[in-house]
């Protein structure tokens, strides 16, 4: 199972990536595009829209189901990540480099305390096998 | 842990992702669905079926007691080998189950049903031999694999060479029983659930994981129940339990092919209920829908028509079309060519209605 060091991790097998700029990068983990097959169809957050933390904000349609995807933290969405809408098996051939958007985080201590609440990658590869 | 099937460790050793599918512990795919639904429509792939029961028939009432019990009608096969697609009703003319039935004698067929519904069927079809000399034999021991794709023959033939000679003049839906493997019978039917040329193959468990190595030999990929699922909506095949069910009649669910009323003496059960509703007219349609807009249509979803609601009963993404379908049950007057609504996470998206089967040996269709 790939689970990169650097990242960050919901129980509902979103990743994320604090980038220097400030903004968070949101993607799924290799495990939830494993486990979801070959994926057809990706649902995501319109630009300027606000996401929280938590509630469900994008939709990753594979053959054989659909699935929502949470928002790991909460901000306005300011990168989409359109190429994948015409080629969602990128998502398939690796999940790490197919990020799906990109938060601005409304208030850094909000920030923090949501990324604290996050796992690393130890305790989500925990939780993936468990799955 | 579920039921598991005379080939479940091949599945594990070539990878599978096995999922419970009515209790069986069956593969979903060995590593893409997508992949192996192509391998199907252009070369050829193999399906362990070995899930869906076969069950023999023997004695001198056979014959009238299926004219009974199905909705079609067993008296159109003379062939011996000769198959027939049925529904079993119930009563009220809804549907417990849907099924293959091959004549070899009249007084002797074999019955195969869905795993899921197999105890429920045999009960059913006990209950109704009151007064026929008839016997059921289920044979849960038997293993069944599906050999299908452009290349499937001719594959099996590459692996069986002796098979070749009864087997090449089969036509479609039709059977042969021949000894074979280990001195036991096999059934090698040209039959399948994709909408490509190809074999289905009962065999004795101990014959089962040899034919499957002997076909992997020739190049035939295995593939999973998704690739099945896919395949046999593309090729507008109804699956039981999704498209129909003991809530549904026949004739609303795309079937009215397969309810043979042309025999006025014929009284199978559920036909008078057919006939009444027949009668109040107005029935639903069963109908493919083509998704014009950007999404994936899925089971019960709501389908908004001038004439009224409708909901989608199988949906999913066709690989072969690259765009999403499904089988929907509309109302009365909904034609092909119209433009209908489906609603998606409570948003509308613009569907096409077409009638199926959408892709049929490798061509589509709409």
């Amino acid at each position: 199972m790939n689970v990169p060091a650097n990242l960050k991790y919901a129980q509902s097998h979103e990743w994320a990536k604090l980038e220097a700029d400030g903004s968070v990068t949101i993607g799924i983990t290799d495990h939830a595009q494993e486990a979801l097959g070959d994926i057809v169809f990706l649902e995501l957050p319109d630009l300027g829209s606000q996401v929280e933390a938590g509630k469900e904000c994008a939709v990753v349609e594979s053959v054989k189901a659909a699935s929502d995807i949470y928002a790991p933290i909460s901000g306005v969405v300011v990168a989409r990540n359109d190429a994948l809408l015409d080629a969602p098996e990128g998502v398939n051939q690796d999940a790490y480099a197919a990020w799906l958007f990109k938060l601005k985080p409304a208030d850094a201590a909000q920030l923090d305390a949501q990324l604290g609440a996050l796992l690393d990658a130890a305790a989500y590869t925990k939780v993936a096998e468990d799955a | 842990m579920g039921k598991r099937t005379p080939l479940y460790d091949r599945h594990v050793a070539a990878g599978a992702k096995i999922v419970d599918f009515a209790g069986w512990d069956m593969p979903i795919h060995y590593g893409s669905q997508v992949d192996e639904h192509h391998i199907v429509r252009t070369d050829a792939g193999m399906f362990d079926v070995s899930h869906m029961r076969a069950i023999d028939l023997r004695g001198c009432d056979a014959q009238p007691w299926l004219r009974r019990l199905l909705a079609n009608d067993v008296a159109k096969l003379t062939l011996p080998g000769k198959a027939l697609y049925s529904c079993l009703l119930s009563d009220a003319g809804t549907v417990i189950d849907d099924l293959i039935v091959y004549f070899f004698t009249p007084t002797y067929y074999r019955i195969v049903v869905n795993a899921g519904t197999a105890d429920k069927d045999i009960a059913w079809m006990r209950s109704q031999a009151t007064g026929f000399n008839i016997d059921l034999s289920p044979h849960p021991q038997l293993a069944m694999i599906a050999v299908q794709g452009p290349q499937a023959r001719e594959r099996f033939w590459t692996a069986f060479p002796q098979a070749r000679a009864e087997t090449e003049l089969l036509h479609v839906f039709q059977a042969v029983e021949r000894a074979f493997g280990k001195g036991e019978h096999w059934l090698i039917a040209r039959t399948g659930y994709t909408g490509e040329d190809g074999f289905e193959i009962t065999l004795p468990a101990e014959d089962a994981s040899a034919a499957w190595d002997a076909l992997l030999t020739t190049g035939v990929k295995p593939c999973g129940l998704g690739a099945r699922d896919t395949l046999r909506l593309e090729a507008g095949m109804n699956l039981y339990g999704q498209d129909m069910d003991e809530t549904q009649n026949p004739l609303e669910s795309g079937l009215s092919w397969t309810v043979d009323m042309k025999d006025a003496r014929r009284d199978f059960i559920g036909k008078s209920a057919l006939a009444v509703r027949q009668d109040a007219g107005a029935l639903r349609q069963f109908v493919g829908l083509v998704l014009l807009d950007r999404g994936v249509l899925r089971s019960h979803q709501k389908v908004i028509t001038p004439q009224g609601d409708g909901e989608t009963t199988s949906g999913s993404f066709s690989p072969t079309l690259n765009q999403s379908i499904a089988l929907a049950r509309v109302p009365a007057g909904v034609k092909p060519g119209d433009e209908v609504q489906v609603e998606i996470r409570d948003k509308l998206l613009r569907a096409k209605v077409v009638k199926p089967p959408f892709v049929r040996n490798g061509k589509p269709l709409i």
